[in-house]
């Protein structure tokens, strides 16, 4: 609590906040608060040519190639796309965090092997890796986050394996060890209580690292299917309009960034206050 | 340092093998089949059967990849289910557009994010470096796709002074590597302002300042040199992110590249290309953190490779 009322001291880390709570509220609340049904087209949603309409009175942020209120995507868009991101950073940090304190506090063969298995997949080109897996299993939600999360793992596993093996050689283990404690008595009660921090600041980063790559895989046109909207897949859709009707690219892009930018930001204020040796650095 | 290297490259050769097998093991139980592919829908089934025998596909996964791997020492990438050509040749020929827009990236990247960590670093907490900042977190949090998009829109339909996409000339480079180099300069710029606020704070730069040396040169010969080094370790870094960041870049201004080569061929699930462009990437990423490891001596003589 001390750590988030600091926290909100910061005029960046108070800043990002709000556009989270924002953001998260309008998903949340988008049956109540979206203006109109997100797929639903409009007659009067197109020119007589039939292109799409710049903002007006009646669609604030204007309408899609279909003639789709833009504003009420955007807001069903960001359910999928912080269920997504939100869902393959779980995946990632549950994942990472285990393999990480497994190989440092293990160490010995079983360790280094799980570590040379993670200096594996750093050489694997991970964009690559997802869109190749994403093309191919038709993507359902749960895959396009199964899919980032298989990416994202790993520096989460690299950070919390050092930081394991730096615990586990702090004098109070070995002084808790003398007394009889048993190794999951100290997993317990030392080590995961001195990682979590850690463990927090790359949970809030990765969530800017999972919503960006759901925004590509969809913009590639392999994350989430239409009409689902996500903010990714809506600038797929709407790529060939962006010389004319530049706002159904630009505002979903505006948007991605936002809250990618809100989450780092975040997790950047956090690393400040959690980590004390990264703190003279500001 | 002999003995270091060889250790380096036998590590290399195994991560490389690893990679070439999760590849291949993944590329093997996908559920699309390429000979079907092939023969297209209308196909009997003993017709894609023929071309699954003829592929060698048919065969158990441990010998399919036993064979891929004696044919890729020989240099032998395999051929292309659909073009029918030699995946080495077709990646060779887009080598030469992608390295050409990989090295500009890395350039203007270093050109802005030097200066800007530099500058961030000497003008600390106040305003320039706060705005420097808070532009490079922008950079690390935009999607490169909404970047193209955008520079496509302003410099090339707006104002008319880049052409919209393709390859050729000069004036085709111009966007596609301020894209990569300008999003990409945000991690440089934040990792070298916080090399370069460490080092000020050392004793010899407090020394050379108290010898009554210029601050431009306790800044650029004093603390630069010693600052510098992370950055030859991100260099190496950043070729394995270009490998995979480039597919987007590439797809969206048209350019000829191995990342468009790649996406094409994930789309018609051309498993032999997309196995070679990952190998070659996987490739380029080890070399870039060898040759980032192997630099990192001369950069700062302190550092010693131990065999």
């Amino acid at each position: 609590m001390k750590t988030f009322k600091r926290l909100l001291k910061r005029k960046i880390a108070l800043f990002s906040f709000a556009v989270i709570i924002l953001i998260v509220a309008s998903a949340i609340f988008a049956p109540l608060l979206a203006p109109y049904d997100p797929n639903q087209q409009f007659e009067q949603g197109l020119t007589l040519q039939g292109s799409p309409l710049a903002p007006n009175s009646e669609f604030i942020l204007g309408t899609d190639l279909l003639g789709r209120d833009l504003l009420s995507r955007l807001m069903y868009g960001a359910r999928t796309s912080l269920f997504i991101g939100l869902l393959a950073n779980g995946f990632a940090v549950l994942l990472g965090t285990f393999i990480g304190v497994v190989a440092g506090f293990v160490r010995g063969r079983i360790g280094s092997a799980i570590m040379r298995f993670t200096d594996l997949m750093m050489a694997f080109p991970a964009l690559l890796l997802a869109i190749t897996l994403a093309a191919i299993f038709s993507p359902s939600l749960f895959i396009v986050a199964l899919v980032i999360a298989m990416v994202n793992w790993v520096q989460i596993a690299r950070v919390i394996y050092t930081q394991t093996i730096s615990i586990s050689e702090k004098e109070f283990i070995e002084a808790s060890r003398s007394l009889g404690a048993t190794n999951t008595r100290i997993l317990r009660r030392h080590v995961l209580p001195h990682l979590a921090p850690f463990v927090m600041v790359w949970a809030t980063l990765g969530i800017s690292t999972t919503v960006l790559l759901e925004a590509t895989l969809s913009f590639l046109g392999i994350g989430v299917r239409p009409p689902t909207p996500s903010w990714g897949n809506i600038i797929f859709e709407n790529q060939t309009y962006f010389s004319t009707a530049p706002w159904l690219v630009f505002i979903p892009g505006a948007a991605i960034i936002l809250l990618a930018l809100a989450f780092n930001f975040l997790g950047d204020a956090l690393r400040d206050e959690l980590d004390p040796t990264q703190r003279g650095r500001q | 340092m002999k003995t270091y290297i060889l250790r380096r490259l036998g590590q290399s050769f195994f991560i490389l093998l690893g990679v070439s097998f999760i590849t291949f093991l993944l590329l093997y139980i996908l559920p699309a089949d390429p000979a079907r592919q092939i023969a297209g829908r209308s196909a009997t089934p003993e017709a894609v059967a023929n071309i699954r025998a003829q592929l060698g596909l048919d065969q158990p996964l441990f010998v399919q990849y036993w064979n891929y791997l004696i044919n890729l020492f020989q240099g032998d990438f395999g051929r292309s289910y659909l073009q029918k050509t030699d995946v080495a040749e077709l990646i060779q020929s887009r080598m030469a557009p992608t390295l050409l827009l990989m090295f500009s990236a890395i350039l203007i990247e270093l050109l802005i994010g030097l200066a800007a960590g530099i500058y961030s670093a000497v003008r600390r907490g106040k305003g320039g470096d706060k705005t420097i900042m808070v532009l490079s977190f922008i950079g690390v949090s935009s999607p490169q796709f909404i970047a193209a998009i955008l520079v496509l829109y302003i410099f090339a339909v707006k104002l008319s002074w880049f052409p919209i996409g393709g390859y050729g000339t000069f004036a085709h480079l111009v966007l596609p590597a301020l894209t990569l180099g300008v999003l990409g300069s945000g991690w440089y710029s934040r990792v070298m302002r916080s090399s370069m606020i460490d080092i000020l704070r050392q004793d010899y730069i407090r020394t050379a300042r108290a010898k009554g040396a210029k601050e431009n040169r306790v800044v650029f010969v004093h603390a630069f040199r010693n600052a510098v080094l992370p950055i030859v370790a991100m260099i190496g870094i950043d070729i394995g992110i270009f490998m995979s960041g480039i597919v987007v870049v590439e797809s969206v201004f048209g350019w000829p590249g191995i990342g468009q080569l790649a996406w094409q061929a994930i789309q018609r699930v051309d498993i032999p290309i997309i196995m070679g462009v990952t190998l070659v990437s996987a490739i380029a990423i080890v070399i870039g953190n060898l040759i980032a490891d192997l630099l990192a001596p001369f950069v700062d003589p302190r550092i010693k490779l131990k065999g």
